[in-house]
């Protein structure tokens, strides 16, 4: 990795369409995230107030799947800006859960919010971003770097994947980290 | 000419969210609203799936709570069967419910809000964060991961994993407690204990520190809603549907399977979370708002029912507002937090004494006895509801979620209404208030990932609208 020397290496985390577990599993690194902090700093995360993904991020690691069009822009800024995408849960390496919809119209699944099928209950979409028609992996959308699997990743995969990064490295896991659910 | 703030995204919350803010023409806040910006559809999708996954499957609405997302379908999946489950396993939901209120309060109160609380609303967003935390109050920010970390691992330690353990199951838990393993999770209790302790000793910084706010951050009569045990205890698994109203005085409580006629569910065009609301007061000003989670469960009980938590409880009364009988300011959401966290380690050690814990029958076999049923348990930020109707072989024909956050939809945007007005004077305002606004959100804890979240290009944008809305200028500021 391209940084300078005894800098940190920039690091987000971002959350796009899933249940906020990977970043759970983020946390379960417990003690590790002080070891972490001072290797890495934390540019752009949930868990801190930057409202806008900054530039030059080294490593981006993606929660969720590409599921309405603030997740589809959100995609396309972390790739213009980051070295490393690295999709972190089953969520962004396949879609998952959150793709479970796909089966559906969106129409349809919007239903409990009332409306008929002909005539559905109409969101301000300058308020509330629209579901895109299905929610995707992130592969599909951007290119990746690396891939995280689990769901969520325990946290000894987030910190194996975390470990070769922060060492300029592709993320390699051995194969017992590689399943996913 | 009124102008429009947004605060994009709502950071430091677990989901993500929007606020926007109109001014009127003086510069004063006309309307506050907390927009919940995604919307991943559980309702629809779950159509067709089986009782029996759907403890997994519900899970991944939240990987905050998805242990009592799970409990919550389990329990509409015993309904579904007929069964009563055996001690054992109603025990050890309990307990990894009580461990998982645990982490998901201390993220709150020490990774997300302590920021706020102890360095103040007003300094450097930079450093306003656990990483800003451990280097200026490290003791505070290690306390915290500590504490997170007692909670997870009860919840590994009895359901198998921390995040969406696949453990409860529709006539009880998959897998009894080995005894090593509760000697492990009572070995962990003492440090917890003393961790919370240590996090009630905070308040009294906390208080003197934010005296001048704490008036405005959501503090207003409304209607308390919750569980309460049968003698009126403080309640997180079974019992009765209590609602109170600001004097304290119970307005209504039913057995909470029949939910669906008191409360009522409302749609807006701007958010993807709905509004749910005390139907009987559809109609009145406040349009039905009740609130859920701490706050509510602390003036909704009687008692907390165990020695340290009750002691705790007559403290946290004594912030009675004058004018109401109950607690009605929201920055108390994080006092009654910390005291919940002492009430579930008080109660893991209840239960790790109860010699039915070990028992390994933890499941009751039954097929589809019923074509509905209702799972309830309070989760951590308030009662949650799985309402499931199947057929005869178990297939979710519709299914109806109410979600604790949810039901503090109509609360939360009343109180950014309130801090905004009370600290928006004139069209000024810094980033410090701004995040004051967003501070009121936090204090409710919200878990939208049951239903949201959006990240905006902006992190400030003032649009300036003349009277028929068209945009005259905007401005931006990084």
């Amino acid at each position: 990795m391209n940084r300078k020397r005894g800098g940190k290496v920039r690091l987000a985390t971002v959350w796009l369409g899933g249940c906020s577990g990977c970043h759970m599993s983020f946390l379960d690194l417990d003690e590790r995230l002080i070891e972490l902090a001072g290797q890495a700093e934390l540019v752009f995360s949930p868990f801190i107030d930057t409202k806008e993904f900054p530039a030059g991020v080294d490593v981006a690691l993606v929660e969720g799947a590409v599921n309405n069009r603030a997740n589809l822009a959100m995609a396309e800024t972390i790739r213009a800006r980051s070295r490393s995408v690295v999709s972190l849960g089953d969520c962004a390496v396949t879609g998952n859960v959150t793709s479970m919809r796909n089966i559906l119209p969106v129409a349809a699944t919007l239903a409990p919010f009332g409306g008929t099928g002909e005539a559905p209950f109409r969101f301000d979409y300058a308020a509330v971003p629209e579901l895109l028609p299905r929610a995707l992996p992130l592969h599909q959308v951007i290119a990746v770097d690396g891939f995280v699997p689990g769901c969520p990743p325990d946290p000894d995969r987030i910190w194996t994947a975390i470990g070769c990064l922060l060492r300029g490295e592709p993320v390699q896991l051995p194969e017992e980290m590689r399943s996913f659910g | 000419m009124s102008q429009t703030i947004t605060i994009d995204p709502v950071t430091r919350i677990e989901g993500h969210a929007t606020i926007t803010i109109r001014l009127d023409d003086a510069g004063e806040v006309a309307d506050a609203r907390f927009h919940v910006t995604e919307f991943r559809g559980f309702e629809q999708f779950c159509i067709g799936r089986s009782i029996w996954e759907m403890p997994g499957l519900t899970a991944r609405i939240c990987g905050i709570c998805p242990v009592s997302h799970s409990i919550a379908a389990a329990r509409a999946g015993d309904a579904i069967l007929g069964v009563r489950i055996p001690p054992a396993a109603a025990l050890l939901r309990r307990l990894a419910n009580h461990a998982s209120l645990i982490q998901s309060h201390a993220l709150s109160f020490f990774h997300l809000s302590a920021a706020d609380l102890l360095l103040g609303m007003e300094s450097d967003p930079a450093r306003r964060n656990l990483v800003g935390l451990l280097e200026s109050r490290p003791d505070v920010a290690r306390n915290g991961i500590r504490l997170r970390q007692i909670g997870q691992r009860i919840v590994t330690l009895v359901a198998g994993q921390s995040v969406h353990p696949s453990w409860t199951a529709p006539g009880g838990v998959r897998v009894p407690l080995a005894p090593a393993r509760r000697d492990e999770i009572a070995a962990l209790l003492p440090d917890g204990f003393a961790i919370v302790r240590a996090g009630l000793a905070l308040l009294d910084e906390i208080y003197q520190r934010h005296a001048a706010e704490i008036g405005a951050c959501g503090d207003f009569p409304s209607l308390f809603a919750g569980l309460v045990a049968a003698d009126g205890g403080l309640e997180y698994y079974d019992g009765l549907f209590r609602f109170t109203d600001s004097h304290g005085v119970i307005v209504e409580e039913i057995p909470p399977e029949h939910y669906d006629l008191v409360v009522g569910e409302r749609a807006e065009s701007w958010s993807y979370m709905q509004f749910p609301y005390f139907l009987a007061r559809a109609d009145s000003e406040d349009r039905g708002m009740y609130r859920v989670g701490p706050l509510a469960r602390l003036n909704i009980c009687d008692s907390a029912g165990t020695p340290e938590a009750d002691r705790e409880l007559l403290a946290f009364r004594a912030q009675r507002s004058g004018e109401w009988g109950a607690v009605t300011g929201s920055f108390h959401y994080h006092h009654a937090r910390l005291i919940e966290i002492l009430h579930a380690l008080e109660r893991i050690r209840e239960i790790l004494d109860n010699p039915d814990l070990l028992d390994h029958h933890v499941r009751s076999e039954a097929g589809v006895n019923r074509p509905t049923g209702v799972g309830v348990c309070e989760a951590p930020r308030g009662i949650l509801f799985h309402d499931y109707e199947v057929d005869d072989n178990g297939i979710i024909q519709r299914l109806n979620l109410l979600i604790a956050t949810g039901q503090n939809n109509l609360a939360m945007n009343r109180t950014i209404r309130q801090l905004a007005g009370a600290f928006i004077k004139g069209g000024q305002f810094s980033e410090g208030i701004l995040n004051r606004i967003e501070h009121g959100i936090r204090a409710y804890d919200p878990c939208l990932s049951c239903a949201t979240h959006a990240y905006g290009r902006m992190p400030l944008r003032l649009q300036l609208l003349a009277p028929e809305g068209t945009l005259l200028d905007q401005l931006a500021r990084p």
